[in-house]
């Protein structure tokens, strides 16, 4: 059996510039932040990014490496704009396919089902259809003859998606509330890096925790990365909330100044330095 | 409020999607008295009991399938809103370079064309009730009769309620209309507060007062911190 496991940087090593990458969560929730982090770190950029917006799009949009994003919003939940994606899209650096949340889940079932679209009874009457000019309809061949959108299959490259556990050899487990979408990424993308709270035996994950946790299944995964706090600031239920003073921070300080203090050396450092900024507030 | 717990009267057994905080204590309000049957969530993954029982499991795809279901009615903000009811959450100006990015479309146009959609607008003026609004997200009543009889067929938009009044689309062509003032309010101050003509009924109720019941069980049970003050500034 395939041991899977790598570092961030050896997962972020497999991508190149230009690729289309999912990142799984939805706003400021269980993202991949390691993972991006450790994207940060490389030379990747001209990236197309499919995501349900949160502060992954922020970081990648400072950093100049996000060509084009398809998503339906960008928020930090509790800060509910996000800076420099607001910068990004005022400045017109980023291009942007603004799409429903609806559009945007059957893009991503129609990928993994390798359909090239799904019929979706949204978009039309809104300006979705103004601004992506692009975007098909598909009339009903059956006697109501009702007309839907397409939502073309959002195909990926690569998928980044964060979990609270999983094995070396891929199986990744939820244990908060809600799996978003991340299974469909995995599904729908060519290849897919699972960054997670804890690597452990594969009998561990249902110990205590029931088969249904099982989110993620080892066929759709190419590499598991153990990383503790690998969420962070995001929220990761229930290992821990949001860091809801450090998602502050981000969202007040200049770019170049964050990105100086916390993301100049590797993942490790970027822990540590979040710690002695806690310990300097106290 | 009372204005927002209306706009789930007889909606049997749905879903009450509030986004924001007077209309999810109107939500409450409305399933503590006249609308017992109603489903409602933590805000997060799980459909809750006035007590907080978890009865049930909403995780977001679920909710989409809810949404595309028909059995729901959200109540959505608005940073902009024109007198046929389309919505803009997405931005402000061109959107090719908006002068000011918003949140993003996010579910406004699945929603509009599948459940019931209603409007909370705290502060009514006429940079929210605009002419035009720069993108369309919710969908409204023109451009879903333009967009033919698959966006027609479940789209209904049941009300507007903002601090100053409660407005509908019942006319002739779904314009929005002055449906009851809030006590104390004039059709000529809402007009004002409008960035395009409303109709305005010869006799325009106004927005019933809470009973003493309703009264006792927002500010002990729903809302006993008073956060509903921090979004309406009265």
């Amino acid at each position: 059996m395939t041991d899977k496991t790598m570092t961030p940087d050896e997962a972020v090593a497999r991508l190149h510039s230009g690729m289309t990458v999912g990142i799984g969560g939805w706003g400021s929730r269980r993202k991949p932040m390691a993972l991006v982090r450790a994207l940060l770190r490389s030379e990747i950029t001209d990236l197309t990014v499919v995501s349900y917006g949160g502060p992954d799009i922020g970081l990648l949009a400072a950093a100049g490496r996000i060509r084009k994003l398809v998503t339906a919003f960008v928020t930090l939940d509790s800060i509910p704009l996000e800076p420099h994606f607001r910068t990004a899209r005022q400045s017109g650096t980023v291009e942007l396919t603004e799409i429903d949340e609806a559009m945007f889940m059957w893009g991503l079932h129609a990928a993994a089902n390798r359909l090239p679209f799904l019929p979706v009874r949204a978009g039309i009457g809104s300006d979705v259809m103004r601004v992506n000019p692009s975007l098909r309809t598909v009339t009903s061949p059956y006697e109501d003859g009702e007309e839907f959108v397409a939502a073309p299959a959002l195909r990926l490259d690569a998928a980044l998606v964060h979990m609270n556990r999983a094995d070396r050899l891929g199986n990744g487990q939820y244990l908060g509330p809600d799996p978003y979408f991340d299974d469909l990424f995995c599904e729908a993308a060519d290849t897919a890096y699972v960054s997670c709270e804890q690597v452990v035996e594969t009998a561990e994950l249902t110990k205590e925790a029931p088969p249904q946790s099982l989110l993620l299944q080892r066929q759709y995964v190419t590499g598991v990365i153990e990383t503790p706090n690998g969420a962070h600031y995001t929220s990761c239920a229930p290992d821990y909330d949001r860091d809801e003073a450090f998602q502050r921070l981000y969202a007040a300080t200049p770019w170049a100044e964050f990105a100086e203090r916390f993301l100049s050396g590797d993942e490790k450092a970027y822990q540590c330095a979040v710690h002695a900024w806690h310990e300097e507030q106290r | 409020m009372i204005a927002c717990a209306e706009t789930w009267r007889d909606n049997g057994e749905i879903l009450a999607s509030p986004m924001g905080t007077v209309p999810g204590i109107g939500a409450r309000l409305a399933k503590h008295t006249f609308s017992p049957d109603l489903l409602l969530t933590d805000g997060e993954a799980l459909l809750v009991a006035l007590d907080g029982t978890p009865e049930g499991w909403l995780p977001y795809r679920r909710h989409l399938a809810m949404v595309t279901g028909g059995r729901r009615h959200v109540m959505m903000g608005a940073s902009q809103i024109d007198r046929f009811g389309n919505q803009n959450i997405s931005c402000v100006g061109d959107w090719r370079q908006p002068s000011r990015q918003l949140l993003g479309v996010r579910g406004a146009p699945v929603n509009t064309l599948n459940n019931p959609t209603s409007y909370w607008i705290p502060r009514h003026s006429p940079r929210v009730f605009v002419d035009r609004v720069d993108m369309v997200c919710g969908v409204g009543y023109d451009s879903a009769a333009a967009a033919g009889p698959s966006a027609r067929r479940y789209h209904r938009i049941p009300r507007v309620v903002t601090g100053l009044a409660v407005l509908d689309f019942d006319t002739a062509d779904h314009s929005m209309r002055l449906a009851a003032l809030h006590p104390g309010v004039t059709a000529a101050q809402v007009q004002e507060a409008t960035g395009f003509a409303l109709t305005v009924p010869r006799d325009v109720p106004y927005t019933r007062e809470p009973s003493a019941e309703e009264l006792r069980l927002i500010r002990e049970v729903i809302d006993p911190d008073g956060l509903r003050d921090r979004e309406v500034g009265s």
